[in-house]
């Protein structure tokens, strides 16, 4: 390793020593130089070039959006998928830091992480999908209450500040600066329950966004609680990718994933899918009703495959005591939970908005440009959770 | 002409006290009332014969400083962005032309075939079958108008993030303040129409909509569409008397004589001629809470391709429903969550002594 006392002077150098030094990590077995790692720097490289293209030119140079979709892949997969992707952080902070829930301590830092870069994730995708980027701090000075959007915007920034102290601890400790450690960590209780306001209000006030719409969602999806059913799907889905990533990190980073926390997520999984597809059907009945369901075309089938391989196959998957030992069951379910939760998102934001842009013969796919800075937005939260990974003590209890 | 340039000339100045006074920049909820003051359109498809001169003049009379097309450069803008002001610009404009790819009049073809973010205002033609009658929905065809509606309780102004679209509270008249958007298009989103459209090409973009020429009032003129309609098919006057027009129209039996009024409700210039069979309802009485600008058709209003799920109450309430209990959350979550706290620590300690015991 390379001593920075030498070229950086003893103080600054021995803090980036101390930064770089992954002795603690050394049994996870994180190599730097793969070629996953050099397709994720490649893939990140590209999307900082399509950013910059995006603001040198203009929404109409780089993306396929018009006036009939005002909206694309970069709200909708982006924003409102990265946003309910990152509700494992809030539930396991208050898992452990308000209902003093000890044993899913041990992951409590990854999750926090994890939703740390999913919120950073949605808050670049949304400034370059707005117009105007250099100005996204408006709203923070020019309030309009009735706005959805000023809400959602006031917690992005909020939480994703919440969340970065949340993580911080980590980073002190590596530093050796124990009395910000100690700080941050008596007031850890009060700031999880920060965390847990922000992110009530926040899930669900994406969903809340589309409210106003009734005459443009499609029915399948609208519904006056459709901000509750996006933050118990939030919420379900943050459970299944806390099981998904703790298992996947068990995998690449040879450490053994705990077995009763897993399966204690995996019956959260199973609660909160339950009472969603409660929600979803009593919403089905007294809504729009299974006749009008089986004649909307594409959308009944998006709406099938979200609700039947999204919900229901995964809440049967995991309902008895004995699958949940299963890892490899759990696995698949929080996959199968993730991609539903997702799809869910792309319906209500895309599909489901399709009916002015139908009327007029107008469609929508996303432009290469999209795809590409989507594609490098997830690169850049897998690479930074596997370089804190390797750099932070991200996984305390395998540590002993 | 009957609508008194005093009167305009007192809303423009009640407006400007309002705006110098500093409007509020969060009302805390929006108002279901018809301003005071309220003025708008009423269109009458039945006598539109499709010139377009309302919309050649639309784009015209708002490329001037003040109008709803006027731009005067990327810098201005950006600096106006940055700084949170409005600054005085004068700089002459053309007219943003849509050319739509055709050649001829050295490329200057204005073309427009629906509202985008160079035209606040389109009329388009429909057509069934041999097209001959004019205002029948089988083997007819007929005229319509698009542009921004004016809603008495407007969804764009609700969602904007930023307050960048605005009602006067005096005449009603839905506007758009520039510099303070951000660009998020939640207005495109909000607005049951589909009338705001965005800049795509622009660097510095802009939202664009019909902003009832309110820049006009000031030296006592009023919209250019219905200054510049041969026809009387567009007139401007105040909402309450528009909707009293619009029903007697509506109530009246086909063939009727009649005189229509031009530019003006109310105007001495008049178009004396039957009147046609009126189809459905008047538009804009209720559709999303109801409209300032109102509308009457000899073809119904679905057949010509307009939204037929827009509900007839006010949208922000439905937003606002939701936003009314947050208060609510912030002290449930602070109370709940601190005495789950409390609890389950206890409950840990008795744990942890009763395992020492
Ligand atoms: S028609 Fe649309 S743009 Fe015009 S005031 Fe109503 S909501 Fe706003
Ligand atoms: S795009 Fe529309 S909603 Fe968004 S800030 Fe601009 S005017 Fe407001």
């Amino acid at each position: 390793m390379i001593d920075f006392t030498r070229y950086a002077g003893a103080r600054v150098g021995g803090t980036i020593n101390r930064l770089l030094d992954d002795s603690h990590s050394r049994h996870l077995g994180i190599k730097l130089d793969t070629p996953f790692t050099r397709l994720l720097v490649a893939l990140i490289v590209v999307a900082f070039a399509v950013a910059v293209y995006r603001i040198a030119f203009g929404l109409g140079a780089s993306t396929n959006m018009t006036d009939y979709w005002p909206w694309g892949l970069w709200i909708s997969f982006d924003v409102l998928g990265g946003v309910a992707m990152a509700a494992g952080g809030f539930i396991i902070a208050a898992m452990v830091y308000i209902l003093n829930m000890k044993k899913y301590k041990c992951i409590a830092r990854a999750a926090i992480l994890n939703a740390f870069f999913g919120y950073l994730l949605a808050a670049m995708s949304i400034c370059l999908d707005i117009g105007r980027s250099f100005v996204i701090w408006h709203p923070l000075v020019m309030w309009q209450v009735n706005s959805i959007m000023f809400i959602v915007a006031i917690h992005v920034v909020l939480y994703t500040t919440t969340l970065g102290t949340e993580s911080s601890p980590m980073v002190f400790e590596k530093l050796g600066w124990s009395r910000a450690m100690g700080r941050v960590n008596r007031c850890m209780v009060g700031i999880a329950l920060f965390g847990v306001l922000l992110s009530l209000l926040h899930q669900s006030s994406l969903g809340a966004v589309y409210l106003i719409a009734p005459s443009k969602l499609s029915p399948l999806w609208y519904g006056h609680y459709i901000p509750y059913m996006f933050l118990v799907s939030a919420i379900m889905m943050g459970l299944a990718m806390v099981c998904f990533e703790t298992i996947l990190t068990g995998k690449v980073f040879n450490h053994n994933p705990p077995r009763d926390v897993l399966e204690g997520l995996a019956r959260g999984v199973v609660m909160m899918g339950s009472l969603y597809l409660v929600m979803k059907l009593i919403h089905l009945f007294t809504g729009p009703g299974v006749g009008y369901l089986l004649s909307s075309g594409l959308l009944g089938v998006l709406y099938l495959l979200e609700v039947v391989v999204g919900v229901a196959i995964p809440v049967v998957l995991l309902v008895r005591k004995e699958s949940r030992k299963n890892l490899d069951t759990i696995f698949v379910a929080s996959i199968l939970v993730v991609l539903g939760v997702l799809l869910n998102r792309l319906n209500v934001g895309v599909f489901g908005m399709s009916s002015y842009a139908n009327r007029m013969g107008a469609d929508y796919f996303p432009s290469a440009m999209e795809l590409l800075l989507t594609m490098g937005m997830i690169a850049f939260a897998i690479l930074g959770f596997k370089l804190c990974a390797k750099y932070l003590n991200l996984f305390p209890e395998t540590h002993h | 002409m009957s609508i008194s340039r005093r009167n305009f000339l007192k809303g423009a100045a009640g407006s400007g006290v309002l705006l110098a006074t500093g409007a509020p920049a969060a009302q805390a909820r929006m108002s279901k009332e018809l301003p005071p003051e309220a003025v708008g359109l009423l269109y009458d498809a039945t006598l539109c014969i499709g010139c377009k001169s309302c919309v050649v003049n639309c784009k015209r009379a708002n490329s001037v400083p003040g109008g709803a097309l006027y731009k005067e450069g990327l810098v201005p803008a950006v600096a106006d962005s940055f700084l949170c002001t409005k600054s005085e610009k004068n700089a002459p404009m053309t007219p943003p032309y849509e050319t739509s790819g055709l050649k001829g009049n050295e490329g200057v073809w204005d073309a427009a075939q629906d509202l985008t973010g160079n035209t606040l205002s389109v009329i388009k033609v429909y057509k069934n079958g041999t097209g001959l009658q004019k205002d029948a929905a089988v083997n007819g065809h007929a005229f319509f108008k698009q542009q921004c509606l004016h809603c008495i309780t407007p969804a764009c102004v609700s969602v904007c993030p930023a307050g960048a679209f605005r009602k006067d509270p005096h005449d009603g008249t839905v506007y758009y303040e520039a510099y303070r958007c951000i660009g998020c298009r939640y207005c495109q989103i909000g607005c049951p129409f589909n009338v705001p459209r965005y800049e795509w090409g622009a660097v510095w973009p802009e939202v664009r909509k019909c902003q009832l020429c309110r820049h006009r009032y000031q030296e006592g003129k009023y919209a250019a569409c219905a200054e510049s309609c041969p026809t009387g098919a567009t007139i401007f006057g105040k909402v309450r008397d528009l909707r009293e027009e619009a029903k007697r129209r509506f109530a009246m039996k086909a063939g009727t004589m009649y005189e229509y009024p031009i530019q003006t409700l109310g105007s001495t210039f008049t178009n004396l001629r039957p009147s046609a069979a009126y189809a459905d309802r008047v538009y804009g009485l209720t559709e999303a809470g109801g409209t300032q600008n109102l509308m009457l058709s000899g073809i119904s209003f679905d057949l010509l391709g307009f939204n037929k799920d827009i509900p007839s109450s006010a949208l922000p309430d439905l937003t606002w429903a939701y936003i009314a209990k947050i208060p609510w959350v912030f002290l449930g979550v602070f109370l709940g969550g601190t005495a789950l706290h409390q609890i389950t620590s206890r409950m840990n300690h008795s744990d942890k002594e009763g395992r020492h015991d």
